[in-house]
C-alpha cells in the first residue's frame, strides 16, 4: 500500500460528538492542515469510550490512541468527561504495565472552536510516536521473538 | 464395570491444584473402583514416555493444571489432548494463566537477566552463570526447556473441553465433576463442551455482605492496612474487590471467611469476556463520584493514583484478553506462513 493510504504511525482517534468532532469538522473547512495518520471515530461523549476500545485499538494494530472530550464542567452529560479522565489515568497505567508507552494514550478537552488546538494536539502526537517503533512488538510477552535461553 | 482411564497432567503449576485433589478425602472412595490412573507425577513415578505408548484417544479424561510457561509444557499439552477424549482445564492457572501470568508484565528476557544475571546468586561467576545445558555424566547432556515469552492458559494451545476455575478449586465443584464421570460412565453423555464448573452467578451474589444501595469510593485502602468491617461489602469500605465481575462458585471464601477482598481467582462472571478490564472501569466510575466537580482534575488525579498496580490488582489470575487475541493471531500467521512455504 502507498505510504499517503497507509501512514504510519496509525493513531485511533475518539472525538465527542459535541465539541471535538466539530472542531475536526471546522479545520477541515478551514483548510487547516492535519495529519493523516488519525482514524476519527465519533462517539456520543467522551465517557462513551469504554476502557476495552483502547485496548481493541492497539489489538487491531493501532500506534496510539487519541481520546477527545468536551472540557472538564462542559460535558453535555455532566458527568461524561470526567469519568474519561478517571479511567484513563488507570489505562495508562494498566497500559504501562503491559508495554505500551504512557505517549501512546492521550486525552485532550478539545471545544468546538478549538480547532487550531485540535491540528496542534494531532501534529504533537504524531512527531511523538513517529520515532517509537510499531506498537505491535511492544506488548509484552506477546510479540518478541521466542529465543530466550537456547 | 468398565474403567475410567484418568490423567493428571501440569504445565506450570504450584501443585496446589493436585493437593486440592489429594484432600478430597473420602469423596475419593467412591472413585477407587471406578478408575484407571494412568498418569499423574505429584501421586506416583509415572513416565512420559508410557503415555506416548497410549493409542491416541486412550486416555478418557485428562485433568491439566497449570499454564503453558515453557516448550516443555507445550509438548505436555499437546501429547495428553492427543492421546485424551475429553480435557479439562484444572484450577485458575490452566484456565486463564493464574498467578503465574502476573509474569506477563515481563518479556522471557527481563525475568531471566533479573534472577540470572543481576540476581544474587550463590554463583558469582560473572554474567554467564545461567547454564541452559549441562553434562551431568560424561557424555550425557541435560537441556532445560526454554522459557517463553508469555505464560498463557491451556486452550491457547490445545482445544479444552472444560474448565473448573479456582485457585486451586473447591470440592463443591469435585461433586460436579463426580456426577458428570459417573453419568459419563453410566450412559457415555457429557455436557456441553466449553461449560465451566463452578457457580452461573457474580461472586457478589454468594456474599453475604451488607450492599449499600450506592456505593462511592473516596479513598483507596489496600487490605493490609485496615481490619475491615466484617458485615459491610468491602468496595464501599475503599477496598478494590473483584467479586462484581469474578464467578461464584467458591462460596466467597476469602470475603467471609477470611475477611479480605476476592482476588478473582475463579475467573471472569458468566457473560463476561476480560473481568479486569470491566472492573478496572467500575472502579474509575465509583471513585469520587459525585464528587468529580469539587475535586478537579488534579483531585480526581490523587484519588487514580492511588491505585496501585493496576495490572496486579486486575489481572491477577487471567491473561489480559488483549494478550490472548495479539498471541493467538501471531500463532495463526506463523502457522499459514510456516504451511505456505
Ligand atoms: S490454580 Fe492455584 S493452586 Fe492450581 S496450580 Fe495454579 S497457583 Fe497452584
Ligand atoms: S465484598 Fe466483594 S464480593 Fe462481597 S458484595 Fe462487596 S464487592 Fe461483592
Ligand atoms: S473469593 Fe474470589 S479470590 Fe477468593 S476463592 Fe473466591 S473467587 Fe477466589
Ligand atoms: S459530551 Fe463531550 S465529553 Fe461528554
Amino acid at each position: 500500500m502507498p505510504e499517503i493510504l497507509n501512514p504510519k504511525p496509525k493513531i485511533v482517534a475518539f472525538f465527542c460528538k459535541w465539541c471535538s468532532s466539530k472542531a475536526a469538522d471546522i479545520a477541515g473547512v478551514s483548510r487547516m492542515e492535519y495529519p493523516p495518520n488519525f482514524i476519527p471515530i465519533m462517539t456520543p461523549c467522551s465517557g462513551r469510550v469504554e476502557p476495552e476500545f483502547i485496548f481493541d485499538a492497539f489489538a487491531e494494530g493501532a500506534d496510539g490512541v487519541l481520546v477527545a472530550g468536551c472540557h472538564l464542567g462542559e460535558c453535555h452529560y455532566v458527568v461524561g468527561n470526567y469519568k474519561t479522565l478517571k479511567r484513563m489515568i488507570l489505562v495508562k497505567k494498566l497500559a504501562k504495565e503491559m508495554g505500551i508507552e504512557e505517549e501512546r494514550i492521550r486525552v485532550e478537552w478539545i471545544a468546538t472552536a478549538e480547532a487550531k488546538k485540535l491540528v496542534t494536539v494531532t501534529n504533537d502526537m504524531v512527531n511523538k510516536l513517529k520515532h517509537l517503533p510499531p506498537c505491535s512488538s511492544k506488548l509484552k510477552g506477546v510479540t518478541q521473538e521466542e529465543k530466550t535461553n537456547d | 464395570m468398565t474403567k475410567i482411564k484418568l490423567a493428571v497432567a501440569a504445565g506450570s503449576y504450584c501443585g496446589g491444584c493436585d493437593m486440592s485433589i489429594v484432600a478430597l478425602n473420602e469423596m475419593l472412595i467412591p472413585l477407587e473402583d471406578a478408575i484407571d490412573l494412568q498418569f499423574w507425577q505429584f501421586a506416583a513415578d509415572f513416565k512420559l514416555k508410557d503415555v506416548e505408548k497410549l493409542k491416541d484417544g486412550e486416555i478418557d479424561i485428562t485433568l491439566f493444571d497449570g499454564p503453558i510457561r515453557t516448550s516443555e509444557h507445550i509438548k505436555t499439552a499437546h501429547l495428553f489432548r492427543k492421546k485424551s477424549k475429553i480435557m479439562i482445564a484444572y484450577g485458575s492457572c490452566a484456565c486463564f494463566g493464574g498467578i503465574p501470568q502476573l509474569a506477563n508484565s515481563y518479556s522471557a528476557k527481563e525475568i531471566l537477566d533479573e534472577n540470572y544475571v543481576h540476581g544474587y546468586n550463590m554463583d558469582d561467576s560473572g554474567q554467564n552463570h545461567m547454564q541452559p545445558t549441562s553434562e551431568y555424566k560424561k557424555g550425557r547432556k541435560m537441556t532445560l526447556p526454554k522459557l517463553l515469552d508469555s505464560c498463557l492458559p491451556l486452550d491457547t494451545e490445545v482445544e479444552v473441553d472444560y474448565f473448573v476455575p479456582g485457585c486451586p478449586p473447591v470440592p463443591g465443584q469435585w461433586e460436579t465433576l463426580l456426577d458428570i464421570i459417573s453419568k459419563f460412565i453410566k450412559t457415555g453423555e457429557l455436557p456441553p463442551k466449553g461449560t465451566v464448573i463452578a457457580g452461573n452467578t457474580a461472586l457478589c451474589e454468594e456474599c453475604g455482605r451488607t450492599k449499600p444501595d450506592e456505593i462511592v469510593i473516596n479513598k483507596f485502602v489496600r487490605p493490609y492496612e485496615v481490619d475491615p468491617d466484617p458485615e459491610i461489602c468491602l468496595l464501599a469500605q475503599g477496598i478494590i474487590c473483584l467479586g462484581p465481575a469474578t464467578r461464584s462458585g467458591c462460596g466467597a471464601k476469602c470475603t467471609l471467611n477470611a475477611n479480605v477482598p476476592c482476588r478473582g481467582c475463579f475467573g471472569p462472571a458468566p457473560e463476561v469476556n476480560d473481568a479486569g478490564i470491566k472492573m478496572l472501569s467500575a472502579i474509575a466510575s465509583i471513585a469520587g463520584a459525585k464528587k468529580e466537580g469539587e475535586l478537579g482534575e488534579e483531585g480526581l488525579k490523587a484519588l487514580m493514583d492511588q491505585v496501585v498496580d493496576p495490572f496486579g490488582t486486575f489481572y491477577r489470575f487471567a491473561v489480559p484478553e488483549i494478550m490472548k487475541q495479539m498471541k493467538m493471531a501471531k500463532k495463526q500467521v506463523k502457522h499459514v506462513s510456516s504451511k505456505s512455504k
